[in-house]
């Protein structure tokens, strides 16, 4: 018999761990054997902690599950879920990303290789590195941290650049309120993104890499340094990648607490020891990157889907989804929300199913006011626009940004003018102090709503001169886009701000 | 994982730090490494490690010094016993956050940042711990725990002796 308990950080906040003692404890008591595996998280976080227990007749689901529950569980009288795979929520994704996440034991490369893993990477070493590139050219991804650029042509510009050293560098500083994708992949399967590492190292000539990885992840962090440990052991990193003759190998590095790190060029300078300051671009750091290296930048997702990619063929990935948006995103359901989770799908399903139908609307019972999509620099969407399809270029037309697909849904007693000053008091702790219009502007941002929430409405369009300034003169997204969440909340929710005035009158 | 971790200890000495600083001399970009290894072993960056780094590194004391005040994690003093470390980012507020976090100032008697009177816990910010889905979200001393109620944020306070 195995049980599994995952071991996310998600599900350990909600008491994962003190389950698993149970189990082994009441298994001992009775004398049975039993195998607890710690495994990642489903992603169906409402569910936490999701126990699943396989007699040899399929894995069946138990949730939540507390330390009391585990008696019942063991005698087989637990009322449970039945398959995780007939749970509607899980049932109706397409999982290509996070395919084994939940389902195997992170650390186990035995585990991994059963379910796919490495069959991509061992594709790749028959490739030349042009044919890897153009591989994740057909396969239209675009960069899942954010910006979405063509990640082929990031990685062609690398290959073509001449250099005695080049590195890839994964960008796990995952620091947007609302996602936590980066967090449940590497914690639920590291072994992906270091075999999406490896075969980009492949493909554009490069022998090391880094994951930057922020330090409010602790979990992430042990468990990826054990991956690397694990996977170097194994032959899949180092000077002899799957006995091909090819180098390639990679450290984790951790960030310090700096929200403007996860700004590829703000990161590169952190990662070479300095102050995490936005640098100006160009130079590229496809050209000059890490020590002046040519340098892939790429998010945690953005590699970590490159295996399925090897795996299944760019033909294939490149049949789902909507547009120029192709394959899979993986949504971040956050906040005052019925069902929260992670929810794979092929780009094109609109902000109004995901919300009302498959996350169930707001945990409060009470109506959606709001929903934050693209993280703490993403735009507050009204339930007006609720048919905005899930793709980059639907999202922008509609006001908003995809970002790193979190979605945030706040209920109707959310305070808009509240939100707008606190994303202008976060720009202003996080600002890198560079650039002035961020830096300045973020603190007078803040005195600007204060003036509106006192009853003065002519600070109104000072306040939106203001963004507009930021919004052209910043030098990167973090001033850039804090007018996103301001003007959304200002333009959609005008009694929210104007409400204040009559009562301060 | 370099935790906050409690002080009340004697001075760090300077082959202490010099033995920390040469464990990471290899590494590309060992700045952030090194303030990792030194915060973790006593707690903050002490002033004595500023000199010792800058010349390992042919760097200025001065640019050390603006790498450790740039990032948030990294501590002039030691915290208190116990860094409890509460979520303010959106996710969060959506669910109560900020009402959350005014009721542990208050009850701890102090602000974001402050330490407790008797140095039993300090009380930082934090912009998203990844617990998005099951938030009002905090860490103690790098322990998760997520929907935080009534109930369980009286099992933390317990775990700081409030």
């Amino acid at each position: 018999m195995k049980v599994y308990v995952p071991m996310d950080s998600a599900a350990k906040a909600l008491g994962a761990d003190a389950v698993a003692e149970a189990v082994v404890a009441e298994a001992a008591r009775r004398g049975m054997t039993l195998e607890v595996i710690r495994n990642g998280t489903r992603g169906m976080i409402w569910l936490e902690p999701l126990v699943e227990v396989d007699t040899g007749a399929g894995r069946q689901a138990y949730g939540p599950v507390a330390p009391g529950d585990v008696p019942a569980l063991l005698d087989g009288t637990l009322p449970g879920l039945g398959r995780v795979e007939d749970i509607a929520f899980f049932a109706r994704q397409t999982r290509l990303t996070f395919a084994r996440c939940g389902v195997t034991d992170p650390l186990s490369l035995d585990d991994y290789a059963a379910h796919g893993g490495l069959a991509g990477l061992r594709r790749a070493l028959g490739m030349t590195g042009a044919q890897i590139v153009a591989e994740v050219t057909d396969s239209g991804l675009r960069g899942r941290g954010g910006a979405g650029f063509p990640t082929g042509i990031k990685w062609n510009t690398v290959l073509g650049a001449v250099a005695d050293q080049k590195y890839i560098v994964c960008n796990a500083d995952e620091g947007d309120s609302g996602t936590f994708a980066d967090r449940m992949l590497m914690e639920g399967d590291p072994f992906t993104l270091i075999e999406g590492m490896v075969i980009a190292g492949l493909g554009v000539g490069a022998s090391r890499g880094y994951v930057y990885l922020r330090s409010e992840y602790p979990d992430a962090i042990s468990v990826m340094n054990a991956a690397v440990q694990i996977a170097r052991g194994a032959g899949v990193l180092g000077p002899d990648v799957l006995g091909s003759g090819r180098a390639f190998d990679m450290e984790i590095r951790v960030g310090a607490g700096a929200y403007v790190c996860g700004e590829e060029t703000a990161l590169l300078n952190s990662l070479e020891g300095k102050r995490g300051v936005v640098r100006a671009k160009p130079p590229l750091p496809a050209l000059e990157g890490f020590l002046g290296k040519p340098t892939v930048v790429n998010n945690v997702i953005s590699l970590a889907t490159v295996p399925v990619i090897f795996e299944k063929g760019a033909a294939f990935y490149a049949g789902f989804g909507l547009g120029r948006s192709r394959g899979t995103v993986t949504l971040q359901i956050a906040g005052n929300v019925a069902r929260g989770g992670l929810f794979e799908t092929a780009f094109g399903m609109s902000l109004g199913e995901l919300v009302l139908d498959v996350a169930g609307g707001t945990a409060s019972g009470r109506a959606v006011k709001a929903v934050q999509v693209g993280g703490p620099l993403g735009a507050y969407m009204p339930p007006a626009t609720f048919d905005t399809a899930l793709g980059y270029e639907d999202l922008d037309a509609a006001g908003g940004l995809i970002g790193h697909a979190g979605v945030v849904v706040f209920d109707d007693t959310a305070d808009m003018l509240g939100l707008a000053r606190f994303a202008m008091e976060f720009c202003a702790v996080e600002s890198c102090g560079k650039c002035t219009p961020c830096r300045i502007g973020a603190v007078r941002g803040v005195e600007t709503i204060d003036r509106i929430a006192r009853g003065d409405a002519e600070a109104i369009s000072l306040l939106t001169d203001l963004c507009e300034t930021m919004k052209d003169g910043s030098l990167c997204a973090l001033g850039g886009f804090t007018p996103y969440p301001v003007m959304s909340a200002l333009t959609h929710f005008p009694k929210d701000f104007a409400r204040r005035k009559e009562a301060a009158e | 994982m370099p935790a906050d971790q409690p002080a009340d200890q004697p001075a760090p000495t300077q082959a202490e730090i010099s033995a920390l600083i040469d464990g990471n001399l290899h590494l590309e970009g060992p700045m952030l490494p090194i303030l990792h290894a030194v915060q973790a072993a006593f707690g903050h960056i002490p002033a004595a490690a500023l000199g010792l780094i800058a010349t390992a590194l042919n760097l200025t004391r001065a640019e050390v010094h603006g790498v450790v005040s740039f990032y948030h994690d990294f501590r002039e003093a030691p915290a208190g016993r116990h860094v409890l470390k509460l979520c303010r980012a959106e996710a969060c507020q959506a669910v109560g956050a900020n009402a959350l976090a005014q009721d542990v100032l208050a009850r701890l008697g102090v602000d974001w940042h402050g330490t407790t009177v008797d140095g039993a816990v300090t009380v930082e910010p934090v912009y998203c711990l990844g617990l998005c889905a099951c938030g009002p979200a905090l860490s103690l001393d790098g322990r998760a725990v997520g929907r935080v109620d009534a109930a369980r944020l009286q099992d933390v306070l317990r775990g700081v002796g409030v």
